[in-house]
């Protein structure tokens, strides 16, 4: 990592975080040790980036194998099937496979990756920072949590080996009641979602303690970043929603164990049930998802902009009620399975989420306008974010419709839409506060043209992939087969070219950012000229985080009337109307 | 009534743990690590009445949906072994939250005995919900002592007793689990091992909960012993005291609605 960053300047005791305590070993136990929320920070990153590559190659083998349509021919030899076994007769033993392949994808990416990803890495790392503080309110829970994120990885992806699972990622019963009965496969992957779970709820619960009790002295809620904000609203939706699905997926676990019957029929429990209960946790969840993600764009946005965010209340309120009707809309997943009343009301309050939504980029957008832009790499997806996720979110809409959905339900459209509001959403975003904070994390700058090149491979590439399937899934094509009519073909193909171009983009990335850990330029203390408190510590920062405890004396986007920190006035020269305008303010 | 904490080398050895306590580094005070704590507990509770209130949403949901199997269900519960173990967990949060009174105001050795007696009546919640309501209505074998059997004294097989006729098996009791509707020998409604599902899910996801706060119970006892808690620093027995309400709480709720409404 970055051991090779930093041998230096740990004149007085206030060494940067990264420095070795010692040989080998001694650094590796300081590590596996550690409650220093920058380094359970960074272990999660490089977890959770791990965890990506599985997901990733598990989704690529999926697309792969959607290549070609599988067909068996009169004389009953079968085409089009990649993974299957030498000697099989039918087509079921390769399409089980494709199953697990999709539910692996799936799993991963949903309980493993996008759910932790943002909060777990960077809110670990910068919401101390942010708030002027030495450490979240619990370090030692907070050290806990990783291991029970790692131990929960372990379990789930231990139902590969055991033979794969099958059910998708939403576990419905009585399907996932019934198969897989050997090694309990099944099991074993519910109970690491379930373990997931606490890992989620440990991470939130200290979270929001952090933010209420630990901001720096001076710095009241409306002086607080717009990532704060908004991993503080997550983090009250992980609280909240985590312990349903961790009944949830309980039960489901006693069902399999002990014969206790409440969702499957045959023991005369209710299936639609069990849909509730999940989707009462997942649709909340997919803000817990993409809350953080907007945090970060609402920083990244201001700062290279160098301009005050338009609307600071209305985008920290909106996350605030993002929260709230994210709890109350869970119906819209299950139209079919409910009376037509139910269906209208939930319908209804689907449509209200898009309004907070909305705020939001309509805010980002008027905060870009008149400002002095940097194209930097965090910028780009910046921008790139809003694009994609605009489209993420309108098409939310005819999802949400009642008689569209109708249509729509159960197709690729769903499954682009959902990509791109978590791809095109959530990893954007990540990426952008990734090269963004970096130079914060690490001391090093990476390379701004190959970062760029890498981002636009992965714009070119992701569009290809996901913008095909809104086309398939509007003339038919429903999820989660892999068979197809020849019509569809040519749609496959370009999707699978898109995949592999957005590999391409992830493999420069990688590149990217090991070259800078490896030999990048030294970083300053602050590289884009942020207001907000982590660019008052060193980069990368010492143990404690600061040299003094940090004093608010500004607002996080005060670009008009503040210098900042690290920055020689000289360069930044303020304009006397702003200052004067700023003192008759108050 | 509280002891500073003292600095002064030699003189903080003489003082118990509790008053040498730090906080940690990355809290101003005390007070505020204190009330972090707390407020952190809390949160934890609420994950806590969220987990069960999937027990409970599933038992509404069923009950309208099923009324006269939740009726016979809750007829072949006995609201006297209901009523005792309430009567044995509202004791036992009334000894917790002396026990931390006791431990503010330095009572140590009367703080430690409360303790004990909380640990005891989580133990007796346990051996009566185990030993007198499960083990009879899943296998047919009760105590001999339990003063139910009396009521089945005309089924009793004595050839099926058990370690030396401690155990009694009754014919015909037993076999009250969940399970499939068709070989459930009891059921007039068929969804009653629905019922039953939910009773045990329901109560033993409780019991466990029981479990966790003993265990809690048992560490800060254990602890006061070298002298960890006093006036000036009890975070632990707090949180422990709030878990074991929470536990009280879910009990209050989960035995009206099981044992008493039909
Ligand atoms: C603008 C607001 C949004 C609206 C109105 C909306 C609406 C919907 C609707 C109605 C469905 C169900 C479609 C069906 O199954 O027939 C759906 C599915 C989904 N949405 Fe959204 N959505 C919005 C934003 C988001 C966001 C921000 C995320 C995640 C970051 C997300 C993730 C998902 C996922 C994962 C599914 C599919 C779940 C599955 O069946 O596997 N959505 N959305
Ligand atoms: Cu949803």
């Amino acid at each position: 990592m970055g051991s090779a960053a930093h041998n230096h300047d740990h004149g007085h005791g206030h060494g940067s975080y990264l420095t070795p305590k010692g040989g080998f070993m001694t650094t590796v136990f300081d590590w596996a040790t550690t409650v220093d929320h920058k380094k359970i920070g960074v272990m999660y990153l490089f977890a959770i980036l791990f965890m990506f590559f599985l997901g990733g190659l598990a989704a690529i083998a999926v697309r792969v194998e959607l290549l070609e349509p599988v067909r068996v021919a009169a004389d009953g030899v079968i085409t089009g099937q990649l993974f299957a076994p030498a000697d099989q007769k039918a087509v079921g033993p390769g399409n089980e496979i494709y199953n697990r392949l999709f539910t692996l994808h799936g799993a991963i990416m949903v309980f493993m990756v996008i759910v932790p990803s943002i909060p777990a890495s960077l809110g670990n790392f910068f919401l101390p920072l942010m708030l002027g503080a030495k450490d979240v309110a619990f370090p030692r829970l907070n050290l806990l949590s990783w291991y029970i994120y790692v131990i929960g990885s372990i379990f789930a992806v231990s139902s590969i080996i055991l033979g794969g699972v099958d059910t998708g990622w939403t576990f419905y019963t009585p399907y996932s009641t019934t198969t897989g009965n050997e090694f309990g496969r099944v099991i074993f992957m519910v109970m690491g979602a379930f373990i997931l779970g606490f890992s989620s709820i440990l991470t939130g619960l200290n979270f929001i303690v952090t933010v209420h009790k630990l901001r720096a002295p001076g710095m009241g809620w409306f002086d607080m970043p717009l990532f704060v904000w908004a991993v503080y609203s997550s983090a009250i939706i992980q609280v909240l929603a985590t312990p349903v699905i961790g009944i949830t997926l309980l039960l489901l676990t006693f069902e399999r164990v002990f014969n206790v019957g409440i969702f499957d029929p045959k023991l005369g429990g209710d299936p639609v049930l069990f849909q509730h209960f999940f989707w009462f946790y997942s649709h909340p969840v997919v803000y817990v998802m993409i809350l953080p993600g907007m945090g970060i764009i609402s920083d990244v946005l201001s700062v290279h902009s160098q301009k005050k965010i338009f609307g600071y209340r209305a985008i920290a309120y909106s996350s605030l009620g993002i929260a709230a009707v994210s709890f109350i809309v869970w119906g819209h997943h299950m139209f079919t399975s409910m009376s037509e009343v139910a269906g209208v009301v939930f319908s209804g309050l689907t449509f209200l989420v898009a309004i907070p939504t909305a705020v939001k980029v309509f805010n980002w957008i008027s905060t870009l306008y008149k400002g002095s832009i940097a194209l930097t790499t965090p910028m780009l997806y910046g921008l790139i974010f809003l694009f994609l996720f605009s489209i993420g979110g309108l098409t939310g809409l005819p999802l949400g419709t009642l008689s569209t959905d109708l249509h729509l339900h159960d197709s690729y459209f769903v499954v682009a839409h959902f990509h791109y509001v978590m791809m095109g959403g959530t990893i954007m975003a990540l990426l952008a506060g990734m090269h963004h904070w970096w130079p914060k994390m690490f001391g090093r700058m990476y390379n701004e043209f190959w970062a760029k090149v890498g981002a636009i491979t992965v714009f070119v590439g992701f569009n290809l992939t996901f913008f095909t399937q809104f086309f398939l899934g509007t003339q038919g094509m429903p999820r989660r087969y892999a068979s197809y009519i020849d019509e569809f073909q040519i749609y496959h193909q370009i999707s699978t070219l898109g995949s592999l171009i957005l590999f391409l983009g992830f493999v420069i990335h990688f590149f990217v950012f090991v070259a800078s850990l490896a030999s990048g330029r030294k970083a300053e203390q602050n590289p884009w000229g942020g207001l907000t408190m982590e660019w008052e510590a060193a980069s990368p920062p010492t143990e404690h985080n600061f040299d003094h405890e940090p004093l608010c004396k500004h607002g996080p986007y005060d670009y008009d009337t503040t210098v900042p920190p690290g920055w020689d006035p000289k360069d930044y020269p303020i304009p006397a109307e702003n200052l004067k305008a700023a003192k008759e303010a108050h | 009534m509280t002891t500073m904490p003292s600095n002064k080398p030699g003189a903080s050895d003489l003082l118990p743990l509790w008053a040498r306590y730090r906080h940690g580094h990355h809290w101003r005070t005390k007070d505020e690590e204190f009330d972090a704590c707390k407020l952190g507990f809390w949160l934890f509770l609420t994950t806590e009445v969220l987990l069960f209130a999937g027990i409970f949403v599933a038992y509404a949901i069923f009950r309208a949906k099923f009324p006269e199997a939740w009726a016979e269900g809750s007829k072949s519960l006995d609201w006297k072994i209901g009523g005792f173990n309430t009567v044995v967990l509202l004791i036992s949060s009334y000894t917790m939250a002396l026990s931390i009174y006791c431990f503010q105001t330095d009572q140590i050795k009367r703080a430690q005995r409360l303790l004990l007696i909380t640990f005891f009546c989580g133990l007796a919640f346990l051996v009566i919900k185990l030993g007198f309501e499960y083990m009879p209505k899943w296998t047919g074998y009760f105590m001999a002592f339990d003063p139910a059997l009396s009521h089945y004294s005309a089924n009793i097989d004595s050839s099926k007793a058990m370690l030396g006729g401690l155990l009694q098996f009754v014919e015909g009791y037993g076999g009250k689990a969940p399970g499939t509707w068709f070989n459930y020998a009891f059921a007039e409604s068929k969804q009653v091992p629905l019922w039953w599902s939910v009773y045990y899910s329901g109560t033993a996801i409780h019991a466990l909960h029981v479990v966790i706060g003993m265990a809690m119970i048992a560490r800060a006892y254990v602890r006061s012993f070298k002298g960890h808690y006093g006036s000036g620093h009890y975070t632990y027995v707090e949180i422990t005291g709030l878990y074991w309400h929470l536990v009280d709480l879910v009990w209050i709720f989960l035995f009206p609605l099981l044992y008493l409404i039909h």
